[in-house]
This record gives C-alpha cells, structure tokens and sequence, in this order.
C-alpha cells in the first residue's frame, strides 16, 4: 500500500489544481450564461430571466439540470466516434489553457516558461472539435458551420498569435507570471500604455477565436441554424457551450495578463484584482455581441488579412528596434 | 477610391462602432419597458395603439345599442369571412298601438318593416386583424378593443356575439355609474 507521503506533491498539485478549475469552469458557466442573459435582457429593455430564484439568479442552475437530464441522440448516418469524440476534444484543452494562468501572486498551477505558447496551442485545438463535430454530424448546416470555422481560424490566428510578440518583445519571457511582474501596479505601468494597437488587435481576435458576435460565422443562428453543433442534444451541446464561455475567460484572462497587469492592482494586489479585470472584459465581449451585427466572411477576411496583419507587423518592427536601441 | 474618402470611410466606420455602443450602454442603463405578465399588467391607458378583436361601437346616448346599421359591408369585406350578422324583419307597429285601427294603417303596416340587429357574430379564430371591417364601416360602427389578455382551452371560446358582449359590458358599466349618480343626488 502507497502512504500518502510516497505520493509527490507536484502530483497531488496537478490534481488540487485541476479540481479547482473544474469548478472554476463549472461555476463560472453558470455565472456567464446569468450575466450575458441579464446583460442581453436590459439592453432590449426587458428583465431577462427573472422566474427562478430572485431575479432569475437560479435559471443557470434550472438549465443545467435540463441539459444534464437530456437525452443524448446521435443522428442517422452520422460517425459515432468523431462525433461523439467532437465535444470532449472542444472541452478538454480548456482545463489545460487554465493551467499556466497566474490567477494571483502564488496562484499559478504550473509555472512553466512557454506558458503563452501553452495556451495558444490548446485554445486552438478547439478548431478541430468544431471541424470533426460539423463534419460527422452529417448535416448540411454543420458542414457549413465547420468550413466556416476552419476558414475563419486561418484569418485570425496570424494577427492573434503576432499580437503577442510585442510583449513578448518587451518582456523578454513567454512565462505567464514573468509578464505579469513586469508591469506594475497602477494603470500607466500596464503594457497596454505601451501597446494600444496591439491590445485592439489581440480583443478583436479574442472575438474570433471564441466565436462570439459580431465573428459568430460558425454558428450563425440566423442563416445555420445552430452551425456546428445543430445537431447535439444534452451534455454534448452542454460542453461546446461550457467550452465556449472557458475559452472566453482564457482570452480574457490573456488579455489581462498581457496588457492589463494581470493580479496587480492599485492596492492590495490579489486575484480579486485579476477576476475583476477578466470579468470586465467579459462584460465587453457581451456588450459587443449584443450590440454589432454579425459580419460577412469576407469582410472578416479583410479585416484581419488587409488591415489587422500589416498593421501588426508595423507595430513589431517599431517594437523591435525600440528595444534594440533603448 | 482615393486615398483620402478611404481614409474617411474608415474614420467613419469606426465611429460609428462606438455610436452602436453608445446606444445599447444608453439603453442598458434605462428602466425596462416590458411588464412581468402574471403579476403586472399594463394599463388600459397604455393601450393606445393596441389592436385586440374588433368591437361594436354604442350610441353616444344610448350605450344598449351599437350605431350599426346593417349595410352588412363589414362581412362583404372581410377577407377571412369571419363577420356574419343576424337581423330579423320586425314590423312597425307605432299606429297600431294608438288604437285606430282603421284599414289604411293596417295597410302600411305590412308593408313598414324595420331590420333590427340580433346578434353580430365575429370568428376571431380566423380573423387576421386587417381592419378592413373598421376602415369600411360607414357609421363607424366598428373599432378594435383592447382586449389584450385573451385565452382559451378551445376554438369555440373565440366565437364572439360582439352585440351581447357591448350590452354586458354596458350594463356593467351603468351598474357602476348608478350607485355613484345616487350618492351625488
């Protein structure tokens, strides 16, 4: 029999770590589909959910339930396997993404130095899950879903991955952390002083990469019905959905560590300081869904192809010989 | 394009993101205009342009009986076919109560007929509130209700007589007054 100190403890971290942010996803599922109904709600002036539990503070909750409770259907002449394999391989890599995020001073799971390349890597395995799901769903729609998505992670990546190389310029580190303690403590010293135009450069993408509007192309309810995922029923739709609010607080939480100072904050410095930057950025994202109209594939193609990688690539010459010079 | 309306279109463009949300923050911030159904209600005076089934309009001194006068257009016209009045032929007999009765008036009295208005029956089931029944109407006799809270377990429940419904509702309405009118006097 094993006793528990034979046990290593970078093992029982790794797994501490990983509950953690199970329910860190689980929780924050419930509280973003709360937020982004109450948000959607007050801007069309109506309550938003409003019958379960006061103010509707238990719809999340209700909702689950019924998506848990939900028979899970395979259609017709569909890929078992890649179909069902579509759902876990969207989810899956989120945990990982979670990992190397310091979340406060000495709340990082894992401290590794390529933390940034880490994240990137994963987050966008998520294209693959959407591909395999629209494709094995055999369902016109989720075919089209998938293509659009594939084509739509060929205009983002490049400007979302060379958004970053200016910080990683300046910073000299690709460790999360290390970016972090590089800026300090009051706004002036964040890098998005330095960095504005990547800062706008790297959000927008956020948008894309998350599939959120005004960039929702892969799902686009109004001309795809639901896109990829037009045919999964229960949990299988529950953890596309699950993944798609986690990856929206990896992007965030990119966002804030790269350019907005990460856990650092005017005083007491903390992870509350990071959850407030996170989720106010999330407040952005749904207020920009809720108020722009989705955007033609080609013009997503020449946003970021004419405009945003040029513009991106001027900004890392100037970056590069700043740095080199001073 | 020259270089320069490019650059505007763009200028112009990104402004006008930040007027969208300008707006959606503008309305975020504003009291909801929507009512929480089972508990609240709206008003009847917030009811202005809204659109119910259609519903008769009474005399202004006699609210027993609506000003229609049974040219039957309302049904001709509707599209749906869910008008259909029932009038029966009552003679007039205004002579014959004054107790003459002489062959003369005996007379005209065959031949005096009055159509009198027994039920206006309305489909509602079937009607797509065009108004075409209220912009014909030649007394504007016709006009939409504000009934807005309508439900029922089956279509029968949809078939309206609207001339009883005018006199429930006016006598309703009288039975409210009259209590009142007492204690003024």
């Amino acid at each position: 029999m094993i006793s528990l100190a034979q046990i290593p403890i970078p093992l029982i971290k790794i797994v501490v770590g990983l509950l953690g942010i199970l329910i860190f996803i689980g929780l924050n599922g419930l509280a973003c589909v709360y937020l982004e109904r109450k948000v959607a709600g007050h801007i069309q002036r109506r309550p938003g959910p409003f019958e379960v539990g006061p103010h509707g503070i238990l719809q999340p909750i209700a909702d689950a339930v019924k998506l848990v409770a939900k028979q899970m259907i395979t259609p017709k002449g569909a890929d078992p396997i890649l179909y069902w394999s579509a759902p876990i391989i969207s989810f899956a890599p989120a945990i990982v993404c979670f990992l190397p995020l310091p979340f406060g001073p000495s709340l990082q799971n894992i401290s590794i130095n390529i933390g940034l390349i880490m994240v990137l890597a994963f987050s966008s395995l998520n294209v693959l899950a959407l591909c395999l799901g629209g494709w094995s769903s055999q369902n016109k729609w989720s075919l089209l879903g998938a293509a659009r998505d594939i084509a739509q992670s060929v205009a983002y990546e490049i400007p979302l991955l060379l958004s970053m190389l200016p910080i990683v310029l300046l910073t000299g580190s690709l460790n999360l952390a290390d970016i972090t303690a590089y800026q300090g403590a009051w706004p002036w010293q964040w890098l998005v002083v330095k960095q504005p135009l990547a800062f706008i450069i790297f959000f927008v993408c956020i948008f894309a990469e998350t599939n959120r509007a005004p960039f929702d192309l892969p799902e686009a309810e109004s001309e795809l019905t639901a896109g990829f995922h037009t045919e999964y029923a229960g949990m299988g739709f529950g953890l596309f959905f699950l993944a798609e609010y986690s990856y929206m607080v990896v992007g965030c939480a990119l966002a804030t560590i790269l350019f907005l100072g990460g856990y650092q904050g005017p005083v007491a410095p903390g992870w509350w300081w990071f959850l407030i930057k996170v989720y106010g950025l999330l407040m952005v994202m749904i207020w920009v869904r809720w108020s722009f109209p989705r955007v033609r594939f080609d013009q997503l193609l020449n946003l970021t192809w004419k405009w945003f990688t040029p513009l991106i690539l001027i900004n890392i010459l100037i970056t590069a010989l700043v740095v080199k010079l001073i | 394009m020259s270089n320069y309306s490019k650059s505007q279109s763009i200028r112009e463009g990104i402004w006008s993101l930040i007027v969208g949300l300008k707006i959606t923050a503008k309305n975020f911030l504003k009291p909801t205009i929507t009512v929480h159904y089972p508990r609240e209600t709206v008003p009847t005076d917030k009811l202005e342009g809204y659109r119910g089934h259609i519903e008769l309009v009474p005399k202004p001194k006699d609210p027993f009986t609506p000003k229609c006068i049974m040219c039957n257009l309302c049904a001709t016209v509707c599209p749906s076919g869910c008008i259909k009045l029932v009038t029966v032929k009552e003679p007039i007999e205004e002579k014959s109560k004054s107790g003459t009765n002489t062959q003369e008036d005996k007379k005209t009295a065959k031949k005096k007929f009055k159509k009198k208005l027994v039920a206006f029956e309305l489909n509602y089931n079937y009607c797509s509130l065009c108004g075409l029944c209220v912009q014909n109407c030649s007394v504007k006799s016709l006009r939409f209700s504000k009934d807005i809270y309508l439900a029922g377990y089956s279509k029968e429940e949809f078939e309206y007589d609207l001339l009883a419904r005018l006199r429930a509702k006016a006598k309703v309405k009288s039975a409210k007054e009259l209590p009142q009118k007492n204690s003024e006097g």
